[in-house]
């Protein structure tokens, strides 16, 4: 029961001149779920280290129940981790990896074994307890790790990458676990992925980083109706969302014969701060509907379609200021035109995001 | 020193011989060895590649190909079996049969050298240093070496540290024995002393000692093992240090994070994770130290009691004349090594399991 405060945290390792986390400022409520998720090397392990007390804290603080715990040894944190590896102790049988923890810090021989057992249950994995981890599989070696998180009753649950070296069907299957999991213990746990499902279908909240950036964080929801900038739209949602830098007009965003709509407001706002004439529109391949050559939509030279079998996703170009830009839609499988067929594309009104042509930012 | 360059111009002429030899020999081995594969998988790609072309209905497959390659295997173990039989195992057997023959070869005596072995006070004296090098050695080595590992692991002169402790490990046991000879060198009281250990010893008020000929509590020994320590101790930091570096990081952080302090993290998280090392370590050391003869022999050639079975059996063969007597306590060196070989042959087919 806890809540999680990172302020102005920063990591710069050494040798290095760019943080790897940078002025990192956010709120983690009381039994929340927040998932860090960013690309590669966009500092979420590390922000998750950083907590920790895996990984030094350079400049700022992080605090956990408004105890400031920025200096604090891993020991004295009250946290569990679960790492991408899971680091089970190899030379220890399931029962004592789980009960590692508990024993280093005395607890009652029957305390621990309640525990232990209770966790063994919730996990299935009462059977395997006297194994050593080398005769499990992978994921009853994630369980155990988790069963080693749980049985602690940790302040926090941290979690690196857990599913990472899961089969896809298992990783579904587990990631629900989790999440149920998490709910019934009401533990504040904090998730880094890099898999955007991961953090959509699990995350109360998720924070998309960037280059050590915190960029937006808000719930799944917010995330893919309101993007705050140009990398969280491109970032969140598969197929990738439609963004194209275009040329401004009184009436918005001009697309080949086709212009978006957008207000007084978003025109005045594109055109400040060297906006120069332009404006970076975007639209997600769900929002966007194949439509009849009179009714104002885009046409596009289709060059490839993938069928998903509930519905198809058609790639195609079109000439756009005298360059080739692609586009994707998500079309229903009734209407899968062919390959080399000009169609006429048009997000449904509304449903398009504009943004800043110079700084990205939404507008 | 005058070095009369022309003088000695002969043994710089075989020297460079010696070299040029070497060169010849060591390279047109590694010479073949690196071509005979790839000459084979040359041929056996053209094989197959005719195979194909006739579309593989020629039997002429697994069969021949098996027989090829034990011909190949057999053509390969054949020199180093020819060796092992010549050097290890003939050898063996002979000596075998002399153990139970008498100081010139010319009569059996049955068991008589084997209750020698076990009934005079001398040899008694030398099981007795055997058993306390092969017990001290490998336990003092093996914890100097893992003590260091563990300290200097991560430090920043880590590479230099190291280095200093590895380096006995490059002189030979003859070389060490005689600069510990200097450390342990005697000059009467009131002479300026030139042996490390008496020189303290004087500054804490003793009279200079001669200390290999201290045989109470088996104190000569001890020193004389402590140069055998002084090399192995080396190899044990080597050997461990990869070791614990091999450890997973997130290993040690989930422990940290589990809350060991340094103490539980060596004894619960490191040294279970080297344990296979150290078992290696501490049979290697053990071998070796069963075998040891040259520091005995160089430092006190076995007098003052502290011979050890090895230079007992040199000094019986061949300085005494007892051929008997020497091979007996040769077998009886053997039956020592042998159980402690089959353990670490065990282990190591454990270890290649999981």
């Amino acid at each position: 029961m806890a809540t999680v405060t990172y302020s102005k945290a920063t990591r710069i390792y050494p040798g290095t001149e760019r943080p790897a986390v940078d002025h990192l400022d956010l709120e983690i409520g009381d039994g929340e779920f927040l998932v860090l998720v960013g690309p590669s090397g966009c500092g979420k392990s590390t922000s998750l280290r950083m907590l920790a007390g895996l990984e030094d804290v350079d400049e700022g603080t992080i605090s956990i129940d408004s105890r400031d715990v920025t200096h604090l040894p891993p020991k004295a944190r009250d946290i569990a981790m679960v790492f991408q590896n899971y680091a089970l102790y190899p030379h220890m049988t399931v029962y004592e990896n789980m009960a590692f923890a508990l024993k280093l810090r005395k607890t009652s021989k029957a305390e621990i074994d309640r525990r232990v057992k209770e966790a063994a249950g919730l996990l299935q994995l009462e059977e395997y307890l006297n194994r050593k981890p080398k005769a499990l599989s992978g994921g009853q070696r994630q369980r155990v790790a988790m069963g080693r998180a749980i049985v602690r009753e940790p302040q926090v649950f941290l979690m690196d990458e857990p599913l990472s070296n899961l089969d896809a069907k298992l990783r579904v299957q587990t990631r629900s676990q989790i999440a149920t999991l998490q709910a019934n213990l009401g533990i504040t746990t904090v998730y880094v992925t890099h898999d955007q499902t991961e953090a959509m279908t699990m995350g109360h909240r998720v924070a998309v980083m960037l280059d050590g950036v915190l960029q937006q964080v808000d719930t799944p929801r917010a995330l893919y109706d309101a993007p705050a900038n140009v990398f969280v739209a491109g970032f969140i949602g598969s197929p990738a969302m439609n963004i194209k830098t275009v040329q401004l007009t009184e009436q918005g965003a001009a697309f080949a014969e086709m212009v978006l709509p957008l207000t007084r407001q978003q025109v005045a706002t594109a055109h400040a701060d060297g906006g120069n004439g332009k404006v970076t529109v975007g639209f997600r391949p769900e929002d966007t509907d194949i439509v009849g050559a009179s009714e104002g939509g885009m046409p596009i030279v289709v060059e490839l379609v993938e069928d998903l079998g509930a519905d198809a996703n058609v790639y195609g170009h079109a000439a756009i200021g005298g360059a080739s830009e692609r586009f994707v839609v998500r079309t229903d499988r009734r209407h899968m035109p062919n390959m080399g067929d000009t169609v006429f594309i048009k997000p449904r009104s509304e449903h398009h995001h504009a943004f800043h042509a110079v700084s990205g930012s939404r507008i | 020193m005058d070095f009369d360059f022309a003088a000695e111009g002969p043994k710089f002429a075989m020297l460079l011989y010696g070299l040029v030899a070497f060169v010849v020999v060591v390279g047109g081995l590694l010479l073949i060895l690196d071509g005979i594969p790839s000459l084979l998988a040359r041929r056996r790609e053209r094989r197959e590649l005719a195979l194909a072309a006739v579309g593989g209905a020629v039997a002429l497959g697994p069969g021949r190909r098996r027989n090829w390659e034990w011909l190949m295997a057999a053509g390969f173990l054949f020199p180093a079996g020819l060796l092992l039989l010549i050097g290890v195992v003939i050898p063996a057997i002979r000596t075998l049969l002399l153990s139970f023959m008498d100081g010139g070869s010319t009569a059996w005596v049955g068991l008589k050298n084997y209750s020698w072995l076990f009934s005079q006070s001398e040899t008694l004296i030398t099981l007795r240093n055997t058993l306390i090098w092969v017990v001290l050695v490998p336990l003092v080595a093996t914890t100097v070496g893992l003590v260091y590992a563990v300290l200097v692991d991560r430090a920043r002169f880590e590479a230099v540290a190291k280095s200093l402790i590895f380096m006995p490990m490059a002189i030979s046991f003859v070389g060490a024995s005689i600069i510990w000879k200097f450390v342990y060198a005697y000059r009467p009281e009131g002479a300026e002393q030139i042996g490390l250990l008496n020189q303290i010893w004087v500054w804490f008020g003793g009279e200079p000692k001669q200390w290999l000929l201290e045989q109470g509590a088996a104190l000569n020994t001890v020193l004389l093992l402590i140069v055998m320590i002084w090399i192995q101790a080396g190899f044990a930091m080597v050997v461990l240090s990869a070791a614990i570096k091999a450890i997973p990081a997130d290993i040690v952080e989930a422990a940290r994070l589990d809350g060991v302090n340094a103490w539980q993290m060596f004894w619960r998280v490191t040294l279970p994770s080297i344990r296979p090392a150290l078992i290696v370590v501490v049979v290697t050391i053990s071998i070796s130290t069963l075998k040891v003869f040259d520091i005995v022999r160089t430092m006190t050639n076995g007098n003052y009691d502290t011979g050890v079975v090895a230079s007992e059996m040199y000094n019986q063969a061949f300085r005494y004349g007892q051929t008997g007597q020497g091979s007996a306590l040769a077998v009886f060196l053997f039956i020592l090594v042998v159980p402690i070989v089959i353990f670490q042959i065990r282990n190591l087919r454990k270890q290649r399991e999981s």
